[in-house]
């Protein structure tokens, strides 16, 4: 026997021995919550509140000013140059007062690990947004690009538009793909290894800002 | 360990810390009950359905251009890696913390053909460089404060400057600094899995810092071992898992970081994905009707940080790559009873690991459970009563006599000799006792009896 085989043997063996209590997949009990009825505002607050709470910078914009908001923000920041995915919407980056290098996943089009490296931030989009847990979903579609982009400069700055923004994360997971490439994000890279405390800032991006556009996509 | 006031202190800060958080996010939620009772019944479910799981998992993983080994036990999942490794051509690796690579001593297996694992945990860094055991499933170095982890980081990171200060998140920074080139440089990570959908073929890694992601997307080659009770069935059962699990860990409402992938994405993450099956005692595990339940556990460590024993012990004093209570039932559960004998008798009973745990796990009653176990196999293996049975008809004799008992008390005294220079015994050369104290100490006995001090004190009256 094969180890396949026989592992699946032994998993046989032990059900006879000590045969599992019958429980089909429909009949198991999910007495949690899967829908709200929070108001896309109240939603909305929830979700700058809890990203606050982790340390995340916010900004709320009007769909209008989104370019100018973005551009603000990287000025702030002190940024030279950034990168995003080749999919990101032009509109975002008209603005813009730094060098931006564009991405994408084609092996041909795809920016090395050094020269990621030398940027000072990222700019994204995202597939979902949890207020409860101020958890920001990327899935890889354009304007969020190939995962290493997010991880690999210090800055990350990502736009959240409200038909975005869900109450929890079953609406979440209802959303999504299972087999993209998905990065859920709560706040800055973060660390509770020293004293059990929360410290931010170890490998991912030290900063995250978020911008929240307040009118619809 | 008891004595080492400074791990009592750490660990005390600590856990008190973790417990009000966890309390705190727990409360935020309205259906925290219904969501355990839920996780409970998914695993349940699982465990029953395994073989079909199992299967279409394997499938699904191929579908997508992933590889999927199955391994027995411990040697042959470390003998898949080091020929998968060796096929590179590498001689260093970077991991992700992962429970089932320590339980099959990979790092170990590896370094022994020349590989060197890199760990880039934070804490399972601070480990590694501080040449020491992990100590708790998820923070491994709670046991070292930031004075402590200042130490270690100035003695073995050359380049970190020596004005470093210890401000965790300037410990912090130096870790990111020392990690940074290995990272960008390797060509093969490995990883563990905190859940794998049987459904979608998908696997997910739950963390904080990025380190994960970066062993997970930046190498060419990506090896991922996740036992074989770490199934769900489906995508949405991760809507239940997603919610206990950082509450139940950490005490945050969502870690910082969850990485979710399926097979190769091309033009994203590594380009080879390697999936191992490992079984390594869990199938024994699943026979045993009172025990199986600890196969539910999503390695949270909620019950670590309850416990009012290993708030005092800490981990080490386990002796076992999984501490707390629910290491007290799994260790001897994966590895053998007899090899982990004790373990089942490190708890109060008190039951605040129940309490807390995410899946419902009766840690309590499965404890019990190990002890009558453990007196039976060893009953029925000895037909010499074993040493405990004989110490207690011995005891018995002695305890039922005034004079004998007197005289048993002073001889005790005894003991003193053997722990005359650090107050406690530590390392008893005596068969009997050496198991117990090589990771544990003893209190060395007072010079006095009670017995002679009350009859110093009121005039000698011995009845």
């Amino acid at each position: 026997m094969n180890a396949r085989q026989e592992i699946l043997a032994r998993i046989a063996e032990a059900h006879r021995a000590a045969p599992p209590p019958k429980l089909g997949y429909e009949d198991i009990s999910r007495e949690y919550r899967t829908a709200s009825d929070s108001s896309l505002e109240a939603l909305t607050e929830l979700l700058i509140d809890r990203l606050v709470d982790y340390r995340a910078l916010v900004r709320q914009c009007s769909n209008d000013d989104l370019g100018v908001t973005i551009a603000q923000a990287l000025s702030e920041r002190g940024a030279d140059t950034v990168v995003a995915d080749a999919g990101v919407e032009p509109s975002w980056m008209v603005k813009v007062p730094v060098d931006v290098l564009t991405d994408a996943s084609a092996p041909d089009d795809q920016l090395s690990i050094s020269q990621l490296e030398t940027v000072d931030g990222v700019i994204t989009g995202c597939a979902v947004a949890i207020a409860e847990t101020g958890t920001l979903i990327l899935d890889g579609s354009p304007g969020q690009g190939r995962r290493v982009l997010t991880l690999i400069p210090d800055y990350h700055l990502c736009v959240v538009f409200p038909d975005q923004i869900v109450a929890d994360v079953p609406q979440a997971l209802a959303r999504l793909e299972a087999t993209r490439p998905l990065t859920m994000i709560s706040g800055p890279s973060a660390t509770s290894d020293i004293e059990l405390n929360r410290v931010e800032g170890v490998h991912g991006p030290r900063t995250l800002e978020v911008i929240i556009v307040q009118n619809a996509h | 360990m008891l004595a080492d006031t400074q791990l009592r202190r750490n660990l005390g800060k600590a856990t008190t810390t973790i417990r009000a958080k966890r309390a705190q996010v727990v409360g935020e939620l309205p259906d925290w009950e219904g969501l355990r009772e839920a996780g409970r019944q998914l695993k349940v479910h699982t465990m029953a359905h395994l073989p079909e799981y199992l299967a279409q998992l394997e499938s699904a993983v191929t579908a997508r251009g992933g590889v999927v080994h199955w391994a027995r036990d411990a040697n042959e999942a470390n003998a898949i890696v080091i020929d998968l490794v060796r096929g590179k051509g590498v001689e260093e690796v970077v991991k992700v913390k992962s429970m089932a690579t320590q339980e099959i001593g990979l790092n170990e297996a590896l370094e022994a053909v020349g590989v060197a694992a890199l760990e880039t945990d934070l804490a399972e860094l601070i480990v590694q460089l501080g040449h020491d055991k992990p100590s708790h499933i998820l923070v491994p170095a709670i046991h070292r404060n930031r004075a402590e982890i200042r130490e270690i980081f100035l003695r073995e990171m050359a380049e970190v400057d020596s004005a470093l200060s210890d401000e965790p998140a300037a410990l912090a920074a130096a870790a990111r600094q020392h990690l940074r080139r290995k990272f960008l440089s390797a060509k093969v990570g490995i990883s563990g899995a905190n859940f794998g959908i049987a459904e979608t073929g998908t696997l997910g890694v739950v963390e904080s810092e990025g380190n994960g992601r970066m062993c997970l997307t930046l190498p060419d080659t990506l090896i991922t071992i996740m036992g074989i009770e770490k199934l769900v069935p489906r995508w949405r059962d991760l809507e239940v898992f997603l919610q206990l699990l950082p509450r139940s860990s950490t005490g945050e409402r969502m870690n910082p970081y969850t990485s979710i992938w399926t097979g190769v994405t091309p033009g994203d993450g590594p380009q080879e994905f390697h999936l191992i099956l490992l079984d390594n005692g869990r199938t024994a595990v699943l026979a045993d009707v009172d025990g199986r339940d600890a196969l539910n556990c999503i390695r949270c460590s909620a019950c670590l940080n309850v416990c009012p024993v290993y708030e005092r012990t800490g981990g080490h004093a386990y002796g076992s790559v999984y501490p707390g209570p629910i290491g007290a039932i799994l260790s001897p559960q994966l590895t053998g009873i007899e090899d982990n004998a004790s373990l089942p008798y490190a708890s109060s009973l008190c039951g605040a690991c129940y309490d807390v745990c995410p899946v419902k796990i009766n840690i309590p009653d499965i404890l019990v459970h190990l002890r009558a176990k453990h007196t039976e196999t060893y009953a029925s293996e000895h037909r010499i009563p074993s040493a405990e049975a004989s110490a207690m008809t011995a005891a018995a004799w002695v305890m039922s006599n005034p004079k004998r008992w007197t005289l048993a008390l002073r001889s005790g005294r005894l003991g003193r000799i053997l722990g005359r220079k650090r107050d406690v015994i530590g390392d008893v050369p005596l068969p009997l006792a050496k198991q117990w104290t090589d990771a544990r100490d003893l209190a060395r006995p007072p010079t006095q009896t009670f017995r002679d001090w009350w009859a110093a004190e009121h005039g000698g009256e011995q009845r």
